[in-house]
């Protein structure tokens, strides 16, 4: 076992990727010398040279773009969007080229790129660094979309992304780099949980409080604070697909939904989610589905943030107006 | 504000003048035989010949679409026949001859402009990426691709070389221009072939830029020439030596071939709406096929006998491309579901068997 913070974990999972498979690369800006701005690429330039970790020009369709051309050579590409505010330029890229390619060849192309974007709130950053773009991932047919929670997770899914066929969006909570779990290194990747799962991170009986990446900390707060009732948490880590029978199978036995996201509300992944479940579950439901989610508004100046990111409160808030019911 | 740059005549590589004479060029030898020439006067005349059967075609209701290459085949036959096998292009959307000189059968080029598929050829096997449409993206496939060819080993004597074509239009999009610079940083072995056919869509080269576009090439740090994109030897001399350029390791070449689109952007378009006929007139005196023809003739190189086999051989391609058009199956509806993703996908899995079973139904009811 290991002790590692998240952004170690997905550190030595992009090294175990790279010493397993030489096609695999690392690309984007900063990612060489300085090891990325949160370090989590540290280390790799001096092991894997200048060919396999590829200090980009800074610009993120360009990043992209190349790393489409460079996985059609049959490549693996691991590209680092430095903060997610800075995803954008390279939309067109992801949208219309990335998640289109396979079927538009109609399977005689693969692309299977993953795109590793430090996202969400809470590090009291200016404009652009604090975005939880998560929704236009999940509207795009094609793309694979995860986050992860802790670090051991962090550890596997890094390595499952970067050998999936499919292009993977890997959101990494960046207010929760510095969280550390033990990691056991020394198990092997078919001993992992499978990408696509959801894990119940702490079963409850009253209640279902599903959430994923940064919130995943939040709900388990929420979770040990509510002495009335009993929580059961679900940390989704597939975005898409969405591991619906687990979920399903909790809300079935709950009978209440929860679902918290720092994503803004309206046409959030929990908007999708409260509608799957109301057409599954919905002779188990005691309530309604609850969103707590950021408010429809452009992410605010850092000093607001602790209003506008779901905290303990508003969660356990949603909680307490399931229950209204 | 000075803009002597833009009125400056550029130099214009040519080798066979509109009225057939082969001046040669002292920068682009070009050891080339009679037959060899015929050959390209043969492509030429075919790839009209395809193109024009896919606007009837469309005419007549059996394409949804066709964007015509008229005006531009000697740009893009001489370009097509520069490449070796193992090289590999990334088109655009009107690079049906480029297509043809990398062995990809007209039909599949219909298929798609009829809706059938996005593309069906198999792009490694062919050395030729299926099309895109989003203007400029596809220079930086290209550039990307040519990176992965350097960490192939595969830059050197008989090295891969690769192209990308593009419009003038798509001079102004920031992916073409990021491409030049990922490609100049990193020394690609890539060619930027930009046919610049003087309209996008009804946009005029000056709406889309204030210097010549070859120039381009020299604020990104890398070598930009102008090439007579009418004249198809020129154009093969000069793209055979950018890509043994960059084959042999010394990055890329942008060549601007100066060309005109002689029809329609496409059969849903007007030209008559912004342009002059006059200007379509002074195009036609320069037309790629009539100087290799006049060339051929003064010379003795070629006959009656052969003009009337290769247009022979044109009405029998006609033929087949209408008959091969109008037998394309629709595909299944179930199509849709397919290889949207490498793995199961539970959600994709989940609609299509609704779906089926939707459409099931009709059959049980006898609707369809």
């Amino acid at each position: 076992m290991t002790n590692l913070t998240i952004g170690k974990a997905i550190n030595a999972g992009l090294r175990a990727a790279m010493e397993h498979d030489p096609k695999v690369l690392v690309m984007g800006e900063d990612v060489g010398k300085l090891g990325g701005v949160f370090r989590v690429t540290d280390g790799l330039y001096k092991d894997f040279g200048a060919d396999r970790v590829i200090d980009t020009p800074l610009a993120e369709s360009g990043i992209v773009g190349t790393a489409i051309g460079m996985a059609l050579r049959g490549y693996r590409p691991v590209v680092e969007i430095q903060f997610d505010g800075f995803f954008f330029p390279a939309a067109n890229q992801t949208f219309t080229q990335l998640a289109k390619m396979r079927r538009r060849s109609a399977g005689k192309l693969s692309v299977p790129i993953v795109m590793r974007i430090p996202y969400g709130g809470g590090i009291g950053a200016v404009e652009h660094h604090s975005e939880s773009p998560e929704s236009y991932f999940l509207h795009t047919a094609g793309l694979r979309v995860i986050s992860v929670a802790n670090a051991v997770d962090a550890y596997w899914m890094i390595q499952q992304a970067v050998r999936s066929d499919d292009p993977v969006i890997f959101l990494e909570p960046k207010r929760r780099y510095y969280e550390k779990s033990e990691v056991d290194t020394e198990a092997t990747i078919a001993e992992a949980a499978p990408m696509g799962a959801a894990r119940i991170a702490r079963p409850g009986t009253d209640v279902t409080l599903l959430a994923y990446g940064p919130m995943i900390k939040t709900a388990l707060q929420a979770a040990e604070a509510d002495t009335e009732h009993s929580i059961e948490v679900i940390d989704l880590r597939s975005l898409s697909p969405v591991d619906y029978p687990t979920v399903f199978e909790s809300v079935k036995r709950t009978g209440r939904l929860v679902v918290a996201h720092e994503a803004t509300l309206t046409g959030g992944p929990g908007a999708e989610i409260a509608a799957r479940v109301t057409e599954a579950c919905f002779y188990h439901l005691e309530s309604p589905v609850i969103r707590v989610a950021a408010f429809d508004t452009p992410y605010p100046q850092s000093r607001l943030e602790e209003y506008y990111l779901p905290d303990l409160d508003r969660v356990l808030d949603g909680v307490d107006r399931a229950f209204a019911y | 504000m000075s803009d002597t740059t833009a009125h400056e005549e550029p130099e214009l590589i040519q080798l066979l003048t509109p009225e057939g004479e082969l001046t040669g060029h002292p920068g682009y030898p070009l050891e080339i035989t009679a037959d060899e020439i015929r050959d390209l006067y043969r492509d030429l005349v075919l790839v009209r010949r395809v193109d024009s059967e896919a606007v009837s075609l469309q005419r007549q209701g059996e394409l949804g679409l066709w964007a015509s290459l008229l005006g531009q085949e000697a740009a893009q036959i001489g370009s097509g026949r520069a490449l070796r096998e193992h090289d590999m292009a990334f088109p655009s959307y009107r690079e049906h001859a480029v297509a043809w000189c990398r062995g990809i059968e007209p039909k599949e080029l219909l298929g798609m402009f009829r809706g059938v598929t996005n593309g069906g050829w198999d792009p490694h096997e062919q050395g030729f990426h299926l099309y895109t449409i989003v203007i400029g993206s596809q220079a930086l496939h290209a550039t990307g691709y040519a990176m992965g060819v350097q960490r192939d080993g595969a830059v050197g004597e008989d090295g891969t070389a690769v192209i990308t074509y593009f419009g003038d239009g798509a001079t102004s999009q920031g992916d073409t221009n990021e491409a030049f610079n990922f490609a100049s940083v990193n020394n690609a072995p890539v060619v930027f072939f930009c046919q610049n056919n003087q309209w996008a869509i009804s946009e005029p080269l000056e709406r889309q830029a204030r210097v010549p576009i070859y120039k381009r090439a020299a604020g990104f740090g890398f070598p930009g020439v102008r090439v007579d994109g009418n004249d198809v030897l020129a154009v093969l001399a000069v793209t055979r030596a950018a890509l043994d350029n960059a084959r042999e390791g010394n990055g890329p070449t942008l060549v601007e071939a100066f060309t005109y689109r002689m029809g329609a952007h496409t059969t849903n378009d007007d030209p008559t709406r912004y342009r002059d006929a006059a200007e379509l007139d002074e195009w036609k005196a320069k037309d790629p096929i009539l100087r290799v023809r006049r060339y051929l003739e003064n010379n003795g190189l070629a006959d009656e006998e052969f003009f009337a086999s290769v247009d022979a051989e044109a009405d029998a391609l006609g033929e087949r491309v209408r008959t091969e058009c109008r037998a394309l199956p629709d595909p299944e509806p179930l199509d849709i579901f397919h290889e949207v993703y490498a793995e199961p996908n539970v959600h994709i899995d989940q609609q299509r068997a609704e779906f089926a079973e939707y459409l099931a139904s009709f059959e049980a009811e006898g609707a369809r």
